[in-house]
């Protein structure tokens, strides 16, 4: 049997780890540098796409299946809408994060809040993406190699 | 000016004048060519390029979602609808091009003239660096306590406002679950039929 797209294939493992990586640096690096939610998302579902391109889509769907994907999507927004809850029961606004920490002098409150609904929002982004891509992609067995 | 700044906005000028015009060449070549997987290589570069011009505008943010979401998630969802399509566009005919010409020239020239009312690049009295946007600059060190104030109005004072973005993101999804996904007409199967006899060798 030989292997297909070989060098392809070494290159997607070696990648795959650090681009979750930089994913996760970007998710909890958002309040000092470039990034947050949204990027982090999207560079988490790359590293899947890249994934699902080169060793193709059932492969990956055996690592992450479309019915995880689902309910992250139903959790990650949750998570955040959840946050703005939480900070209503504990007597604040809706997303008003001081009321998570209220005696803090350094914005406790402030920092826990942005990343609950940063991560709220990077989980949400990253398995959409990933979800509609699934989608897309579940349509058509495969991409012909004459179509490149 | 002191000679060193004066060689550095040279070559920032220099820069940004380079990807303007291959932003304009890349635009030109997307819309004269026919050949859809080359065009959506192109738009994928053409937010790439667009991403450095963001950078070289000091808007980090920005051009940190334009590389990851238009260069590489929708090159790649682009890539997976071409799939399901013909690889070429139609040729078709074009009557009353000048008519067409008209309008985008005229509109064209209406929306550069609109240009030369707009406020300078970093000017302090610019709309957006004055009003709401000077308030956040000065209040979020001590409000919110966090160095990147993107971060800080994104998350913490337009909490709701993301709230909301998210669920649109979420709505997205849901919806091509629905047109393309196990609950479709379809039932979410694959697609048999070949390209039609339309497409060219």
């Amino acid at each position: 049997m030989s292997i297909e797209h070989l060098v392809l294939r070494v290159v997607i493992k070696i990648l795959f780890a650090p681009i979750l990586l930089f994913a996760l640096y970007v998710q909890f690096h958002g309040d000092y540098g470039a990034g947050g939610g949204f990027q982090a998302g999207v560079i988490f579902a790359v590293a899947f796409i890249l994934h699902a391109l080169i060793m193709g889509l059932d492969e990956t769907k055996r690592v992450l299946p479309a019915a995880a994907l689902k309910a992250m999507m139903v959790v990650g927004f949750l998570f955040y809408a959840g946050t703005g809850a939480a900070t209503m029961l504990l007597g604040g606004n809706l997303l008003g994060y001081d009321a998570i920490a209220p005696n803090s002098d350094h914005n406790e409150g402030q920092h826990y809040g942005i990343l609950l609904v940063e991560f709220g929002v990077g989980m949400a982004v990253a398995s959409t993406m990933l979800m509609i891509f699934y989608q897309f992609a579940g349509r058509e067995p495969e991409i012909r190699d004459e179509d490149w | 000016m002191t000679p060193g700044a004066e060689t550095a906005a040279f070559w920032s000028r220099l820069i940004d004048l380079s990807l303007l015009t291959m932003l304009v060449l890349v635009a030109y070549t997307m819309l004269r060519s026919r050949h859809l997987f080359a065009i959506v290589m192109l738009s994928g570069i053409y937010s790439l390029l667009s991403a450095a011009l963001f950078v070289s505008l000091d808007a980090v943010d920005v051009a940190f979602t334009e590389a990851a979401v238009g260069a590489g998630v929708s090159t790649v969802l682009m890539l997976g609808a071409m799939l399901l399509t013909v690889r070429r566009e139609k040729t078709q005919r074009l009557g009353r091009a000048s008519l067409g010409i008209a309008v985008v020239a005229l509109v064209g020239a209406a929306l550069i003239y609109a240009t030369t009312a707009m406020p300078a690049f970093g000017d302090p009295a610019a709309p957006a660096n004055s009003y709401i946007g000077a308030v956040y600059m000065e209040r979020t060190a001590a409000e919110i306590g966090v160095p990147n104030v993107v971060t800080a109005v994104l998350a913490s004072y337009r909490g709701f406002d993301t709230l909301g973005e998210t669920m649109v993101i979420f709505t997205a999804g849901l919806g091509v679950m629905l047109l393309l996904g196990p609950g479709s007409g379809r039932g979410g199967r694959s697609v048999k039929d070949r390209p039609g006899k339309d497409e060219a060798p």
